[in-house]
């Protein structure tokens, strides 16, 4: 029996913890019918565990469910659509080589005796896709469409398995903006029609457009719920990281002057179309844009990580073109990955040895028989253990078992080894909580402020913004727009995330 | 005599009782593998079945035998440890025996005999060589072409063992000097047998290497994550072929040694030693995921193969059912290895 006075979604006191972690600890969130509700914080602050839990895939540690007024305890994916619930995952879960009619029917096939049922399935697809508007062909196999024609057929799923709430995560990340009207268009019908709507985003300026209500989460518990209409977007931004925005990012001093320490230009790579761009010493360059947009791979590219097809690139002076990505680190330039599990730490060895290995070319430390000298190598792996705050005890343990926000200053210690000119940061503290993140950021300050370049690629815009002084925003392969100074505004960045350049190859 | 021992054996990796033993149980497994669950098994075992098999006589002469295995191990892991495997080591072996055998032949016909000397170090330099072609073709494959080192590796060992075969003609080489056997297989110095020495210089150098220098730590780190590896600096396409190449060295040290003890140029010497010397090192807790081992563990694994063996032949367990059974625990023993694996990441 739905009790239609009862909130369509009630989670109460959910709480999750994982080996270790609490990843969650009391929280409650109330959905009603016809809203749209963000869920709304940081890389880590348990959205996804939230989410997570209420479309089944996990199960909560304590805490309780109720749909519409009815308890519920689900044990699977499939128990939680069963319940109405529909979930958009940021990652697919669509088979590329089938047709998209057949992937909308995977796993709930519609026969005729013991064959499958074609004709009725098409008929069922295309019934389905004129009701929700969308203008898709359901016998191109899934890997034909865009990722937002993708997203259209998982959300489609959804509503196939007559979903009355449907959770969205992170919707728009690789959408372009006429796209993402589209999809804000469709959730306004959808809302309308009574399904609760739980999307779960970073961009306020965006949400802001159809959210009704957003709910706070930071460190696992929920900090506020707002009305959308009353909130402002700096209000928003401190209950997220739960400090002054000012608090959080350092006031870097920028030196306007300083010499150009590396240039790059009329880069062409796969994902980059052409792109100049230089960087001084003293500074910090920010790189701007969605995903997909080419903000990381130019410096990929530029690092001999991936092919370059043409261009030039300088440093310090001298030609670089082509040179090996090992023959750049030796010539003071700095990388850090994006992503420190796979190509950023060796998960199985400990803090101290990640950090050893970077300081191995140093002659003081490996001397010309290759012989490391222990006492030398652990006094400078302890020094830099010291700098960039990992705990004495965790120098030992392996990787693995540290946190996200100790690996990250692990992976940021390698930087320490030697004294480089150039630091690429790409993606500098995902996944890392406030505290390490106001940690790394004080060690950005420091390295730029000793007169090095230093460049920021991220994806969180408040990062990005706050921390550069010169900021690139890349659009489909292209630098869209250079700002800088007071110029550096969310409003003038998004603006420029769609744009579709002029002049196009 | 049997009896005090097993007990020793049993209470040194046993602690206490309940949650404190399996805890204990537990560490051990996460340090170093499942050598010592297995040895103290192999060594209950055998010596209920016979007393002679914990004779000091017998662990001597297992020590003995061992030395071969335990070359070829320690190669083994340095090829496992970068997250690949030499399946070639056997051919490296064979080759070694052969070239050396006809090089010493061919030689002592040319030189006076008063240059015996020369003409058993100039043989020995020609295995050594065509063992390093071995290592260098695995290596140019696995490092600079990328093909999987298991395709690369089987099919150098196809293609070694056939060299072998079609310059022997299948037939032994016989003719080797006397003396290249009476020091090489049988020699004592200080009356330590000549092979065990090599085997200790041999894994003391591969210690040191893996422990205290720039080389070793490159080859974990290759092994660890070839991508992070290759973001600190680390020439990874140097460091894996300088591996597959320690490989095959070490291995046609041990084909040296073979040859000296039977005193004639084979092309079966190192027939089941790629299974045995991979089974060794994982027992011995090396991981095939890459970047993990431990070169005294190995040392220890190698010792262990050629110890159940000795056990086997002992409670006269057929050769057919010995490969049964090597074959089975170097299953088990990977399975296990996934499973501390997944402990050591920390997977959710």
């Amino acid at each position: 029996m739905s009790n239609l006075a009862a909130p369509l979604v009630e989670m109460s006191g959910i709480t999750k913890e994982f080996p270790g972690v609490k990843a969650l600890s009391g929280v409650h969130l109330k959905v009603e019918r016809g809203e749209v509700h963000v869920l709304f914080g940081e890389n880590g602050a348990g959205k996804s565990t939230l989410i997570s839990i209420l479309s089944g895939v996990f199960r909560p540690t304590s805490g309780a469910i109720s749909i519409a007024g009815r308890e519920v305890s689900f044990h699977s994916v499939h128990d939680a659509a069963k319940a109405g619930i529909g979930t958009v995952f940021q990652e697919f879960s669509l088979v590329p080589t089938l047709p998209v009619f057949e992937n909308l029917y995977l796993g709930r096939e519609l026969m005729r005796g013991p064959l499958t049922d074609r004709r009725a399935m098409l008929a069922g697809a295309r019934k389905l896709f004129a009701e929700l508007d969308f203008d898709i062909d359901v016998t191109r196999p899934a890997s034909s469409l865009s990722r937002a024609q993708q997203q259209m057929v998982e959300i489609a799923k959804a509503f196939l398995a007559n979903a009355r709430v449907l959770i969205l995560d992170e919707p728009t990340a690789s959408l372009t903006e006429r796209e993402t009207e589209r999809l804000f268009g469709f959730i306004g019908k959808a809302a309308a029609s009574g399904v609760g709507i739980i999307y779960i985003s970073h961009r306020i300026q965006e949400f802001q457009k159809i959210a009704d209500r957003i709910s706070i989460l930071r460190d696992g518990r929920l900090i506020a719920t707002v009305s959308a209409r009353d909130t402002s977007e700096r209000e928003l931004i401190e209950l997220m990281t739960g400090r002054a925005v000012d608090q959080v990012y350092p006031e870097i001093a920028h030196r306007a002057d300083g010499p150009v320490v590396m240039t790059l230009e009329g880069i062409r790579t796969a994902g980059v179309h052409g792109a100049d761009l230089e960087v001084r010493a003293g500074e910090v360059l920010g790189c701007a844009g969605l995903v997909g947009s080419g903000k990381s791979r130019i410096w990929r590219t530029a690092m001999g990580l991936q092919p370059l097809q043409s261009g030039k690139i300088t440093l310090k002076g001298r030609d670089v073109t082509g040179a090996s990505t090992r023959a750049l680190l030796k010539d003071g330039v700095f990388f850090l990955p994006s992503d420190r599990k796979s190509e950023g730490l060796q998960m199985t060895a400990s803090a101290r040895g990640n950090i050893e290995i970077s300081l191995l070319d140093r002659d003081d430390v490996a001397g010309p028989l290759g012989f490391v000298g222990l006492r030398r190598s652990r006094a400078l792996t302890d020094a830099i253990g010291d700098k960039v705050g990992i705990a004495k005890g965790a120098m030992d343990r392996a990787v693995s078992k540290l946190s996200g926000g100790n690996q990250q200053k692990v992976l940021f210690g390698k930087g320490f080894a030697d004294d480089r000119d150039v630091y690429i940061f790409d993606e500098p503290t995902v996944g890392v909580d406030m505290g390490t993140r106001m940690a790394l950021y004080q060690l950005i300050k420091a390295i730029a402020e000793a007169g090095k370049a230093v460049v920021v690629i991220s994806s969180d815009l408040p990062e990005v913004m706050n921390l550069s002084h010169r900021l690139l925003v890349f659009a489909k392969g292209r630098i869209a727009a250079e700002l800088s100074g007071s110029a550096i505004a969310e409003e003038n960045v998004l603006k420029h995330f769609f744009a579709e350049t002029e002049g196009s190859a | 005599m049997s009896m005090p021992t097993t007990t020793i054996a049993e209470d040194t990796s046993r602690p206490r009782r309940g949650h404190a033993l399996l805890t204990g149980l537990r560490a051990v497994f996460l340090r170093v593998g499942v050598l010592p669950f297995f040895l103290v098994a192999t060594l209950i075992a055998f010596s209920l079945v016979s007393k002679e098999f914990l004779a000091l006589q017998n662990l001597t002469n297992v020590a003995r035998q061992s030395v071969y295995l335990i070359l070829v191990s320690l190669g083994q892991m340095l090829a496992l440890v970068t997250g690949g495997f030499d399946l070639s080591v056997g051919t490296a072996i064979a080759l070694t025996s052969v070239v050396s055998a006809l090089a010493m032949v061919a030689l002592s016909h040319v030189l006076p005999p008063d240059m015996l000397w020369l003409v058993i170090v100039l043989g020995c330099c020609a295995g050594l060589a065509a063992a390093l072609v071995i290592g260098s073709i695995n290596g140019l494959g696995v490092a600079v072409f990328g093909v999987s080192p298991f395709i690369m590796t089987l099919g150098v060992q196809s293609v070694g063992a056939g060299i072998a075969l079609f310059l022997t003609g299948g037939v032994p080489v016989s003719g080797v000097p006397y003396e290249f056997g009476d020091i090489l297989g049988f020699g004592r110095v200080f009356d330590i047998p000549v092979p065990v020495l090599v085997a200790v210089v041999a894994a003391t150098t591969i210690w040191l290497v893996m422990n205290r220098t720039r080389l070793g730590k490159h080859i974990q780190a290759v092994g660890g994550n070839v991508k992070a590896a290759r973001l600190s600096g680390v020439n990874t396409t140097k460091v894996l072929f300088i591996a597959y190449i320690m490989c095959a060295l070490l291995a046609s040290v041990a084909g040296l040694l073979l040859t000296a003890r039977v005193g004639s140029g084979e092309t079966n010497l190192g027939g089941t030693i790629a299974l045995e010397s991979i089974a060794a090192c994982v027992i011995a807790g090396v991981s095939l995921h890459g970047g993990i081992g431990r070169v005294e563990n190995v040392v220890l694994g190698g010792f262990f193969i050629v110890l159940l063996q000795n056990g086997m032949n002992i409670a006269q367990i057929g050769s057919y059912m010995q490969m049964v059974l090597l074959g089975s625990l170097l299953v088990l023993a990977v399975i296990l290895d996934q499973f501390r694996y997944r402990l050591l990441v920390g997977e959710r």
